[in-house]
């Protein structure tokens, strides 16, 4: 995997900034961006998947017996999980919290 | 062996990309850069140049055209003036930036308003600092020439940057000049295929022109410029090579009768010819004058325009383009930075002349030379002007 950015020295680079690693984008943590932060509660939680579906970033998992984990390392926090959750198993709290 | 014939140098330009083998030209067309354009489709058409010609519909689009060819590996060329090249600068800086080795020929035209198609310096000036090897020509042997260099040089893998080539507008398109046309046979043996050093394809996938966060984008650009500063080595390579099979031999700074002269006068593309009249006729006074002609605008030949005006007293800069509200004319500008830190240095002094195609002659300069001696300080004017 690539280098973290803030690691890479200006002579590190390929010309013209060219990405050779296919799928290094995978190393990036977007969930740096989060400022809220999906909780699960697992007992309303009906294994819909609707979450699942929805998340823009692939940061939710589902498990083996069909319930669900969040990845945090992607998860940027956008809040669509909780919002399309048909049981408001999802909940955003803010990050300082 | 060479060919030395008549030609328009429009024409010896679409001959030398010809004889370069491009394999894709994207252009539209605009005054004056047209003949070239239409000469490069003529010989597209009739099969002498096996290459795509994409008749674009803008220039934005002719730049990324080859932006996109050039970035699967083919050898790209495109041309433009003046409100051309500023629809394409978008795209202009894209293109260094992704270190693609593109050739440009650019037919110097001032820019609106008001509207003129005549030559002046100001579209080139307004993307200095695109991130381009950009070079002046004098003359239509230039122009031929520079083709095969500039791809020389821009396909280096020790350089890879585009390489855009200042050719004043009808001054230079439309003459006809006796050009000496090389044998393709030097041309194959100065100027090898192309050989990217990445290329879009899908057997091995790369990612040009990415995202770079702050974290990173000052990295990227320190990369860049450092790219272009140390494209020097390989421009100097590229001009004694070509020298050595051809006899033609260029140089960053070009001088001429600079060495006692006290006065030095700076020009840059067709006017320097022109400047060397003057200079002449001084000289037949007993006057010492010398002429300085600056070839190779970015990277800036900064050491070797301090040597050629050492023991100069006093330097007079011709700018063909104005830096509205800024201390004199681009050029101007960069001369006084490059001589600021010396112990002595010559009193500069700024005529911006030329401006859209008003004519400059060798009484012209004379007269430059005459009110810069006269006139203390360092100052600029617009010269020519009705009050």
């Amino acid at each position: 995997m690539a280098k973290p950015e803030h690691e890479i020295t200006w002579k590190e680079l390929n010309v013209g900034c060219v990405i050779d690693e296919p799928g290094n984008a995978a190393s990036y943590r977007t969930g740096d961006w989060r400022s809220q932060r999906p909780v699960y509660n697992k007992d309303r939680c009906i294994r819909c998947g609707t979450c699942y579906i929805f998340c823009p970033d692939m940061a939710i998992k589902i498990l083996d017996d069909g319930y669900i984990e969040h990845d945090l390392y992607y998860c940027k926090g956008c809040g669509i999980c909780a919002e399309e959750c048909p049981t408001e198993a999802i909940a955003m709290v803010d990050e300082e919290e | 062996m060479v060919t030395r014939v008549g030609m328009e140098v429009s024409i010896a330009a679409a001959e030398a990309i010809k004889q370069a083998n491009v394999d894709v030209v994207a252009a539209y067309p605009i005054t004056p850069q047209t003949h070239i354009v239409e000469h490069l489709a003529e010989v597209v058409n009739n099969g002498e140049l096996d290459a795509e010609f994409i008749p674009v519909e803008s220039e934005h689009s002719a730049m990324s055209v080859c932006t996109g060819s050039s970035a699967a590996g083919a050898r790209s060329f495109t041309c433009t003036a003046s409100q051309g090249l500023a629809l394409m600068s978008e795209i202009v800086y894209i293109t260094s930036s992704l270190r693609l080795p593109i050739l440009m020929l650019l037919a110097n035209r001032t820019l609106s308003s008001p509207l003129s198609i005549w030559n002046d310096h100001s579209d080139v000036m307004s993307v200095r600092d695109c991130g381009w090897i950009q070079v002046f020509v004098e003359n239509g042997q230039e122009v031929y020439d520079h083709v095969f260099i500039g791809y020389r040089v821009a396909e280096d893998h020790n350089c890879l940057l585009p390489f855009m080539v200042n050719l004043d507008g009808f001054v230079l398109t439309h003459v006809i000049e006796p050009v000496e046309l090389l044998d393709q046979e030097i041309v194959d043996r100065y100027l090898p295929p192309y050989q990217p050093l990445y290329t879009l394809h899908p057997d091995h996938p790369v990612t040009m022109g990415a995202f770079a966060m702050p974290a990173l984008y000052t990295e990227t650009k320190k990369a860049q410029a450092e790219a272009l500063t140390d494209a020097m080595p390989t421009i100097l390579k590229g001009w004694q090579e070509f020298g050595e099979l051809t006899g033609r031999y260029y140089h960053p700074v070009e001088q001429y009768q600079t060495e006692d002269a006290k006065i030095v006068l700076v020009t840059q593309g067709s006017l320097g010819e022109t400047a060397s009249i003057a200079i002449d006729t001084l000289r037949e006074k007993g006057e010492a004058v010398g002429l300085v002609k600056i070839r190779l605008w970015r990277p800036f030949p900064f050491e070797e325009f301090r040597e050629a005006v050492a023991g100069a007293e006093l330097v007079v800069v011709m700018d063909r383009a104005i830096s509205y509200g800024g201390p004199g004319g681009p050029l101007a500008s960069e001369i006084r930075s490059a001589l600021y830190a010396e112990e002595k240095h010559p009193r500069v002094v700024n005529f911006i002349a030329g401006i859209a195609g008003r004519d400059v002659s060798p009484e012209d300069f004379m007269q430059m030379i005459r009110q810069a001696r006269e006139r203390p300080g360092e100052w600029y004017e617009i010269y020519d002007v009705r009050e």
